[in-house]
């Protein structure tokens, strides 16, 4: 997939995370993340973002998060939408497993 | 749990781009959610609440919880991807909104076979249930409810029904009337279940107490809720009194010593027992189990 503009997701509301993913010029991905629950979740979020935009095949991007408590599927769902979104894809990748 | 019959007291609407409430909604005790991706999102972020229940029921032990998932109607652009994202991330039941014909009901479960096929989902395994929320659903109630062997039940959405009849919600439900019993005959005839439409003023517990009585009086097995604040007052409704109980309880003693006996006539204090009144006291029985009033212990020692 190939981003084609800057793409967000999600909400600041309690239990959920603002996700906006743009493209960068460095390669690989660049995390900035702020969260209410830095200090014991922090480092599980970014491993959250990264497994999923990885997951994408997707890299040369930077990905800004307001996290407010979010579950790890809430993560995901937020992180692969804003993708899709930035790519203006509909390839969900919908599975069983 | 995915289960054709079971216990559907309540079912209470999670909007589906709502992260907050789908984290905790299983721990009310509701015997069904019910996240929606029809009328509780917007166009646009369909696409955002997809995601969310499909990685959310993915993801969340919801327990013995029944889980349904409102799809948008198949003429929006949304409908099939609603289909394949529930079908793949194991939904029990996909609830079909403004359904009017049989055919809607055929064309929904042609998309849901196909998607099913696609991911090597067993055929069969996706339920449904049908809204109905206009006047021509109402009027096909039977048609609709005979329409799929994978129904569960049909519903009325009383917001919308208003609004295609030209009349007002009102406190006494005389502009449901018709509706609620059409739809209650139509569930009963095709042995499926009949669910409410829901209250929405959260704050007045008379009025859906009142509603809940009523539609338990005509026969549904359970009302749509949309607030936490509302399951117990309806699940108070749904159990059984302990002068139903102890009635039950002698008819099921009663059946127990028949069985015992090697024969099929049951009686209770010399007098013969019908069929009909033993699955209501079965019925009793059961709701009196889940609602906390008696235990399974005291059933077997009948």
């Amino acid at each position: 997939m190939e981003l084609v503009k800057t793409g967000m997701a999600g909400t600041v509301e309690s239990g959920d995370i603002l996700v906006e993913i743009e493209k960068q010029n460095a390669s690989g991905v660049d995390i900035q993340l702020d969260s209410t629950v830095m200090g014991l979740y922090g480092r599980r979020i970014r491993e959250v973002i990264q497994e999923t935009v990885d997951s994408c095949g997707v890299t040369g991007i930077r990905v800004t998060a307001s996290d407010k408590g979010a579950l790890d599927c809430t993560i995901r769902a937020r992180v692969k939408t804003a993708l899709l979104r930035a790519c203006d894809s509909q390839d969900y990748g919908w599975a069983v497993k | 749990m995915r289960e054709k019959q079971r216990l559907r007291r309540t079912m209470m609407f999670i909007p589906g781009n709502n992260p907050g409430m789908m984290r905790d909604a299983h721990i009310y005790g509701s015997d069904s959610l019910m996240f929606d991706l029809e009328d509780s999102v917007s166009m646009a972020e369909k696409d955002a609440a997809r995601m969310l229940v499909y990685q959310a029921l993915k993801t969340i032990d919801y327990g013995k919880t029944e889980l349904v998932v409102r799809i948008n109607p198949l003429d929006t652009p949304y409908g099939r991807a609603d289909i394949e994202a529930m079908v793949c991330a194991g939904a029990h039941v996909l609830r079909m909104p403004k359904t009017e014909t049989a055919q809607d009901i055929i064309e929904c479960e042609k998309v849901i076979e196909e998607m099913e096929r696609k991911h090597h989902v067993p055929v069969g395994t996706t339920l449904m249930m049908a809204a109905i929320e206009g006047a021509m659903g109402v009027i096909n109630a039977y048609q609709i409810a005979t329409a799929s062997q994978r129904l569960i039940g049909i519903a009325l959405g009383a917001e919308d029904f208003c609004a295609n009849m030209k009349c007002q919600r009102t406190t006494t439900g005389a502009e449901l009337q018709l509706a609620r019993q059409t739809i209650v005959l139509a569930a009963r005839a095709a042995g499926i279940d009949a669910l409410d439409t829901v209250y929405s003023d959260v704050n007045n517990e008379e009025q859906l107490l009142y509603e809940a009585r009523l539609i338990k009086d005509l026969g549904f097995d359970g009302k749509s809720v949309i607030n936490p604040r509302q399951i117990a007052p309806v699940h108070g409704v749904f159990a059984p009194t302990q002068k139903d109980i102890d009635k039950a309880k002698k008819i099921i003693a009663a059946i127990k010593e028949a069985e015992a006996r090697g024969s099929g006539v049951i009686s209770v204090n010399g007098k013969m027992v019908d069929r009909p009144v033993v699955i209501r006291a079965q019925r009793v029985i059961e709701l009196a189990l889940v609602s906390g009033v008696i235990t399974a212990e005291e059933v077997e020692a009948l």
